[in-house]
């Protein structure tokens, strides 16, 4: 046996075993699906689809979950998860919009203004940023942003008006999103900055030469002929927030509630929860059969929009073959 | 080595040269020349943002981080001094970083060469591509909780333990080292992928006209050179498994002493639970239970140290490829 081994390898043999080796990426993804799908049943079959929607208050059913026995009546399963994803879709939202933001005007300067020295140093400077775990992210939030903010920029007179309702401790809105903006720019940054630096020079120089100041050259021409990668990087970016668990369990405040626009400014410091910081929130509570089925189906909610995301990012890039530019 | 070095940047490429002109700068409208000035403000932000991270960790790591602690045990205790020190959770996060590292390195090269290599049928290798793309994409929470659905399975009991009623715990060093695999395996297949793409057609065809077969091909000209490429990725691999968090809470018990099962002893112990940095930092941070802000940051410093390290070591592979290489490979995530 051994010695068969060690014979080298006929080309059809190495393709075959390869091959099977390649293969054992898409079995997982399909374990993945089948896993969840069959874990979740219970919840869609129970709620339909209108557990995605609003009613009650979430703390209170996700309570009621934990308490049932091992066969629990189909009343147990009684779930309304829309504050979790509208939490999700706020902080989502509003970091991809900041990030992308930041991350197209720091790709422009790092290809176009930036002395060459500090245009290096951006590299492992994103790289870092990248890199810094979510934990060490959330604990830099629940140590210093979290009760700064609680401390300075809430007065005690707001808290004092919403104090029957919820306690505002600065973990918040405000707090999530800034950590989970300076989370995500670098992917962007990162992918936004290569497409950027793959754009023929000629073409920048050709629009310089029309009489476009240098920045407008860049605008109008590489900025436009790389959009399809702007597009895929946002996705990426998305899936990347709408995942975030750790960092957002730990600074987004401990109850699933809905910021309210109609509040005013207070909606900054308004705590809330997302979907993928209620699965860690939970975890615990796997052995209560409802419950668990409620997570499985939080999972899958978040399965599903990560595939969604992956396929826009991914016909989002397809143009970019066109040009030949970086994908 | 050899000339045909590959280079891999493995987040971003820096242009050869830049294309401002910033003598013209006054004779811009006021709207570009604010953008101008906005780019200028993002990119020292960002430089800014990093600097800070480090050096707040640092300080309070330096004021915590005390020698003994990394040589003693965590131990449950409502006094800071008795609640002993992070040694067990180093040896969870190298545990992890090995276990993942070992098992996603072999599955991510082969697969990529396979992909770009053999890639026939057409369909399958794009099945293949396409499951990497979205196991890349699927959060980190949702292939904890994957795993635990499938660890709890009665034939997979030998990964982890049953517990004294019975059921399959579901959680060890061997089940969260399997599921943190997944999350490294994405980075280390796109560096080898990009890398078999930026080696030049006439190599291969050389090594075919001295008679030898793909699989040779591959093994004695295509791998040699693609040793930076694995490197950098499974690097970056390993980053992401020491600083994953969710799959250890969920997948590890994020226990506070590492605890292993009866029986073999190095068996034993990656069939038990324990606790990485980052559970650590987790549990010790006011949103966990242990609230022990000097712990969590000493913890923290320790992590990052390591993170730096790899960082370090991404950046001076991808140089050393630049030196040697002829072109520039691209790794986009």
């Amino acid at each position: 046996m051994l010695a068969r081994l060690r014979k080298p390898w006929t080309d059809r043999r190495a393709e075959r075993t390869l091959g099977a080796v390649a293969c054992l990426t898409a079995l997982a993804i399909v374990l993945m699906v089948v896993f969840v799908a069959q874990r979740a049943w219970p919840t869609f079959s129970h709620d339909g689809l209108s557990w995605l929607g609003s009613g009650g208050s979430l703390d209170n059913q996700i309570g009621s979950m934990q308490s049932t026995s091992a066969t629990p009546p189909a009343s147990a399963y009684f779930l309304r998860a829309w504050p979790l994803i509208y939490g999700t879709i706020l902080t989502a939202g509003f970091a991809v919009f900041f990030g992308l933001a930041i991350s197209l005007l720091t790709a422009i300067f790092i290809v176009d203004f930036a002395p060459p020295p500090l245009a290096r140093l951006m590299t492992p400077v994103i790289r870092l940023l990248a890199s810094v775990p979510s934990v060490v992210y959330g604990l830099i939030g629940v140590l210093v942003l979290v009760p700064f903010v609680g401390n300075h920029l809430i007065s005690a007179g707001e808290k004092e008006s919403v104090v029957n309702v919820i306690q505002l401790t600065g973990a918040g809105l405000l707090v999530s999103v800034v950590i989970l903006t300076v989370m995500i720019t670098p992917i962007m940054t990162a992918l936004i900055t290569d497409a950027l630096a793959s754009v023929p020079r000629s073409w920048h120089e050709g629009a310089v030469a029309l009489g476009l100041n240098p920045l407008r050259a860049t605008l109008a021409v590489s900025i436009r002929a790389i959009r399809p990668a702007i597009i895929a990087a946002a996705g990426l970016a998305t899936a990347r927030a709408i995942g975030e668990a750790i960092m957002l369990s730990m600074v987004s405040g401990g109850k699933a509630f809905a910021p309210n626009f109609a509040d005013g400014p207070i909606v900054l410091f308004e705590p809330l929860r997302t979907v993928a910081a209620e699965i860690v929130e939970q975890v615990d509570g796997l052995s209560a059969p409802a419950l668990r089925s409620s997570i499985y189906a939080f999972a899958a909610l978040l399965l599903f929009s990560g595939f969604m995301l992956s396929l826009a990012s991914h016909l989002a890039r397809l143009p970019l073959r066109k040009y030949e530019l970086s994908s | 080595m050899a000339a045909y070095e590959p280079q891999s940047s493995p987040v971003l490429v820096v242009p050869p040269h830049r294309r401002g002109r910033r003598s013209s700068l006054r004779s811009w409208r006021r709207r570009d020349q604010l953008i101008y000035l906005l780019a200028w403000s993002a990119g020292i932000a960002l430089c800014l943002i990093a600097a800070a991270i480090v050096v707040f960790l640092a300080a309070q790591g330096l004021r915590y981080l005390d020698p003994k602690l990394l040589v003693t045990s965590p131990s449950a205790s409502v006094d800071q001094s008795h609640s002993g020190g992070i040694l067990d959770p180093i040896e969870g996060t190298l545990t992890l970083a090995v276990l993942g590292t070992l098992i996603a390195t072999p599955i991510a090269v082969a697969t990529a060469v396979w992909v770009i290599e053999y890639g026939r049928p057409r369909w399958l290798a794009r099945i293949v591509e396409t499951s990497i793309e979205l196991i890349a994409g699927t959060p980190d929470i949702v292939i904890a909780i994957f795993g635990l659905a499938v660890f709890q399975l009665g034939i997979l009991a030998p990964f982890s333990f049953r517990s004294s009623a019975g059921g399959v715990y579901g959680r060890s060093f061997l089940a969260a080292g399997i599921m943190v695999s997944l999350v490294a395996l994405p980075l280390t297949y796109t560096a080898t992928r990009n890398g078999l793409r930026a080696i030049p057609r006439h190599l291969r065809e050389a090594s075919y006209a001295l008679g030898k077969t793909r699989i040779t091909t591959i093994r004695r000209v295509l791998l040699p050179s693609l040793r930076a490429d694995i490197a950098t990725g499974a690097t970056l691999g390993l980053g992401r498994i020491i600083g994953s968090t969710a799959i250890v809470v969920v997948l590890l018990g994020a226990t506070l002493q590492n605890s292993p099962e009866n029986g073999v002893p190095l068996l034993g112990f990656l069939r038990g639970t324990g606790s990485t940095l980052p559970s650590y930092i987790l549990n010790n941070s006011p949103a966990g239970e242990g609230n022990a802000p000097q712990k969590a940051y000493a913890a923290a410093f320790v992590l990052m140290l390591m993170i730096l390290a790899l960082n370090w070591v991404v950046g001076r592979i991808s140089r050393a490829g630049a030196a040697a290489g002829l072109y520039a490979g691209r790794v986009a995530r």
